[in-house]
């Protein structure tokens, strides 16, 4: 380390610092602070390097690098990318400061726009491609940029044209406008040697491209895709799916386009992303049903993925009847009984006993077909041809299909699918059938440790995210097996968990609100952060003096909590029988803590003493005796509940950030379940609509319609239409809004 | 840390795909199993492609690979999905450089095991922990250089007295701070 030659220097740095631990680090301090302003930069930066290994230096100061891009975005720094690093800090400081301050210029745009002149390639898109990552980036900031990168388009170099067509692809997904000026290169891209290249210039395009450029597109696009690999395949399919619900008109040349892709070798998630997308195309664009059913119907003739003929049988089911001429679709469903495998067969007696339902001119010829499929050799098929030769009065006569049936058949299985599991395996078998009904309709909240996983960003093309696990049903379980509480019934809701310190603090705490009928339980976890202290005997000191309604009624403590093993405990209150009471509770944390003698086995001391951790307030709201239930069909429900408790109200919700905003805000206060996908804002728009389900305490069903318009001083107003089954309900929800 | 400019492997294989000489800086890859796993899918993802004029690109679960063919003797560098691009090219064009100065343009898979010791030095001055720390390719070829042609006598040809004497030296040095 102290050698004159620079090289061993460095090198010495960088091994002593990968073989040092935390208790040899004071003692190579010294070194590491003298080499790092040593004059040979290799030396520095080795140093550096390993500095930043040892130290996990963090950028959590955001002062000190505020201050670090001002000045030296002023100077000029030599190493291009040394100059890259400091794209990334300005883009950071950038993004935190349009935090703060909404209007006016940004800090260092100039400073990026600068850096597009600069010598090195590299330093010119990394400015491109910050400022194209700019939150709310304006067009005339996005201008520059992108004529940069449109130069890159034709250089030579593969690794240019792939890098600019990637950031384009980006920009156009946000700013479709702003890209159109770079067609024309993209165009000459779609022959490009290299597919990745291709592939991105084509569904750049599909996303810029106007209604007129469609045809002229899909040509080239047919010539090309049987050269490419699968997984380019499925991201064009994607990308014309979505032209298509842009272009409506124009749903003839793709459909043809996907059915003869469809028609093409390919592999399962290819032929899944063109089936997925004819069945949006068709749901959304009523005019393309019938081609698209035969297309369908054709790819099921020759499919060797089962799954895949499954779905679309059902499909068939659902919207076969509703064509002008059902009889034709019967071929192809009954030939699937005849060829294919028991699985297949079993859903395609579900889909003929469907036709049968709902088209009677087609009954007795279904029924033979039905009593054909009686000597099927696998007892799913015989089962299911029984079933529904019974329902649908299989007797030969031809009948009026009464509506019980119909919901039998047609009605979709409104429970999640996890929640019936769980109550099945529950179910012990006994004198008392098993009730559909009793099955918790609730949708899981969001699981605490998925939301950790979520922050990480997931890695890998295919792995599929993480399917959510039953929280309720874990708090359920967890709720009954407290001998305290398993009088109070059926749990309504559980609330996803609120936070009561700050995050890396002492001991972290948030709360669970658990609704019963009558009684409510607040479940505390809390986690003790610090490695030298075990604490005992931990409770929760609730103050409900703000929550008049509220009487505690019984505490569980938690016996003992260990350094970094999250435990439980719980507060009981009563309320008053089905009434959504209110109101805002204060906490204590009260525990015996007691110091860790030996931390590898927390052996801790005898003694200990009894302290207190002051937590943050809480309240239950309203929006807690809200179920989230969504509906499949919102005009239905709204139908259904008539008009006899609807409430109808204007509010003002005064400036908000953004119309998108001031939506999520409602959904989040009134805590229901969004239709049909209309909690999403289109960019820009001046007024939204949004329809809202879900099932208040008591059992009672709830509709809510919200209209929304923005003014030019982004003053939002709200009209608020409730529909029930309880007036008193319908009241309480516009309550729930006035305040 | 999470801003540096950084590269999450760097990858030297031979034409059917086996390992000359890899380096990995992320933990994306745990075992040595799914190393070669990700090896070999890079490997028959790019084999067809022509890469040998200019360095080539590709995305692979989600990560970009960059990569040049010389002889019989492929080079990949991978960075995450949102590194830049042409970092990623300006260090496997310092890399594949390097290799051409340290073994006199005879680019081939005999030459590089011949002097993999080389090779592997290369690629430790090239990057230290995913941090990128020199990219021009005389530079690293003129560090790596040195270690080679050491100007002291190897270890093994020194004898017994001369190495304690050495030690002893040493020892007295630390002491003495």
């Amino acid at each position: 380390m102290n050698s004159k030659t620079d090289v061993y220097r460095a090198n010495a740095i960088r091994v002593l610092c990968r073989i040092t631990d935390g208790t040899l680090l004071t003692q190579i301090e010294r070194y590491l602070k003298q080499a790092i302003v040593d004059k040979n930069p290799v030396v520095a930066s080795a140093a550096l390097v390993s500095g930043i290994h040892l130290l996990q230096i963090r950028q959590n100061d955001r002062l000190a690098v505020s201050k670090l891009v001002t000045s030296l975005t002023k100077g000029s720094v030599r190493s291009p990318l040394a100059q890259c690093l400091l794209i990334r800090y300005t883009s950071q400081v950038i993004r935190e400061s349009s935090m703060n301050s909404q209007t006016g210029d940004r800090p260092f745009y100039d400073y990026l726009e600068g850096c597009l002149r600069h010598k090195s390639e590299m330093v010119i898109f990394e400015a491109a491609k910050a400022i194209t990552e700019l939150s709310g980036v304006t067009s005339r900031e996005l201008t520059p940029a992108i004529t940069v990168l449109q130069l890159f388009l034709s250089s030579s170099k593969p690794v240019l044209r792939f890098a600019a067509v990637r950031t384009l692809n980006k920009v156009a997904m946000t700013h479709p406008m702003a890209v159109t000026t770079c067609n024309i290169d993209m165009e000459s891209l779609i022959s490009d040697q290299n597919r990745s290249i291709a592939t991105l210039a084509i569904t750049t395009l599909l996303k810029t491209g106007n209604e007129s450029g469609v045809d002229r597109l899909m040509k080239q696009i047919t010539s090309f895709m049987s050269d490419i690999a699968d997984e380019f395949k499925i991201v064009v399919v994607d990308a014309i799916r979505s032209l298509c619900l842009k272009f409506p008109l124009k749903f003839r040349t793709l459909m043809n386009f996907l059915s003869s892709i469809l028609r093409e070798e390919g592999g399962f998630e290819y032929k899944k992303a063109i089936v997925d997308s004819i069945v949006t195309i068709i749901t959304d664009i009523p005019d393309a049903k019938e081609s698209g059913l035969l297309h369908l119907c054709e790819f099921i003739e020759d499919c060797e993925f089962t799954y895949l003929s499954t779905q679309i049988l059902h499909f068939l089911g659902i919207e076969g009847p509703k064509t002008s001429d059902p009889s034709k679709y019967i071929r192809y469903i009954y030939n699937r009984v005849i060829l294919e495998n028991a699985t297949v067969r079993a859903s395609a007696v579900s889909t003929l006993a469907k036709f049968g339902a709902m088209v009677d001119s087609l009954k007795p010829r279904i029924f033979v077909l039905l009593r054909r499929c009686l000597y099927d050799n696998d007892d799913e098929v015989r089962d299911r041809a029984t079933l529904y030769l019974n329902t649908i009065g299989g007797d030969g006569s031809v009948i009026e299909t009464d509506k019980a049936v119909k919901e039998f058949l047609f009605g979709s299985l409104d429970l999640p699918l996890a929640n019936l599991e769980t109550s099945l395996k529950n179910y012990e078998p006994s004198e008392e059938p098993f009730d559909i009904s009793s099955v918790s309709k609730a949708v899981k909240s969001q699981p605490f440790a998925e939301k950790k996983a979520a922050a990480k960003k997931t890695t890998g093309l295919g792995a599929p995210p993480a399917g959510p696990t039953s929280t309720a049903d874990t708090y359920e379980k967890i709720l009954l097996s407290i001998p305290e509480f398993s009088t109070f019934g059926k749990l309504f809701k559980s609330s996803a968990p609120v936070e009561l310190t700050e995050s890396e603090t002492e001991y972290e705490v948030n709360v669970v609100k658990h609704i019963f009928d009558k009684h409510v339980v607040f479940q505390f976890n809390c986690t003790n952060t610090i490695a030298e202290q075990l604490l005992e005997n931990v409770t929760v000191v609730v103050d409900a003096s703000e929550a008049e309604e509220f009487e505690e009624v019984a505490t569980k403590p938690l016996k003992s909590l260990p350094y970094g093993t999250p435990g439980q405990t719980f507060v009981a209150f009563e309320k008053p029988e089905g009434v959504p009471a209110v109101g805002k509770f204060t906490n204590v944390l009260r525990f015996i803590v007691k110091e860790v003698v030996d931390p590898s086995t927390g052996e801790a001391e005898d003694d200990g003493v009894e302290d207190e951790y002051q937590l943050e307030e809480f309240e239950v709201v309203a929006a807690d005796y809200m179920l989230k239930v969504g509906v499949s069909n919102f005009r239905n429900a709204w139908e259904s509940l008539g008009p006899d408790f609807e409430r109808v109200d204007e509010y003002g919700l005064g400036p908000r950030e953004s119309l998108k905003e001031a939506v999520s805000a409602v959904i989040n206060l009134l805590g229901m379940q969004p239709c049909e996908g209309t909690e999403v804002v289109a960019a820009n728009s001046r007024s939204h609509t949004c329809l809202l389900s879900g099932v208040y305490i008591g059992n009672v069903k709830v509709a809510v319609r919200l209209s929304f318009g923005v003014d030019s001083a982004k003053e939002v107003a709200m009209k608020l239409a409730v529909r029930s089954e309880d007036e008193a309900v319908s009241d309480a929800i516009h309550e729930l809004v006035a305040n | 840390m999470e801003f540096c400019p950084s590269v999450k492997n760097i990858l030297l294989l031979d034409s059917e795909g086996n390992r000359v000489a890899v380096k990995y800086y992320s933990d994306d890859w745990p075992t040595n199993s799914s190393k070669e796993a990700f090896e070999k899918a890079v490997f028959t993802k790019t084999q067809k492609t022509n890469a040998r004029a200019e360095a080539e690109i590709t995305m692979f679960d989600n990560n970009i690979v960059i990569y040049k063919f010389a002889q019989d003797l492929h080079f990949f560098v991978t960075g995450g999905d949102d590194e830049n691009e042409l970092i990623i090219s300006t260090v496997l064009q310092g890399f594949f450089d390097a290799v051409g100065l340290l073994l006199r343009d005879n680019v081939d898979k005999k030459e590089a095991l011949e002097n993999l010791d080389l090779i592997l030095l290369c690629l430790d001055e090239i990057v230290d922990g995913g941090i990128i720390l020199e990219t021009d390719a005389n530079v690293i070829a003129g560090k790596v250089a040195t270690h080679s042609m050491d100007s002291g006598a190897p270890l093994s040809e020194q004898t017994i007295s001369q190495a304690l004497a050495t030690a002893r030296e040493h020892l007295t040095r630390s002491l003495l701070r």
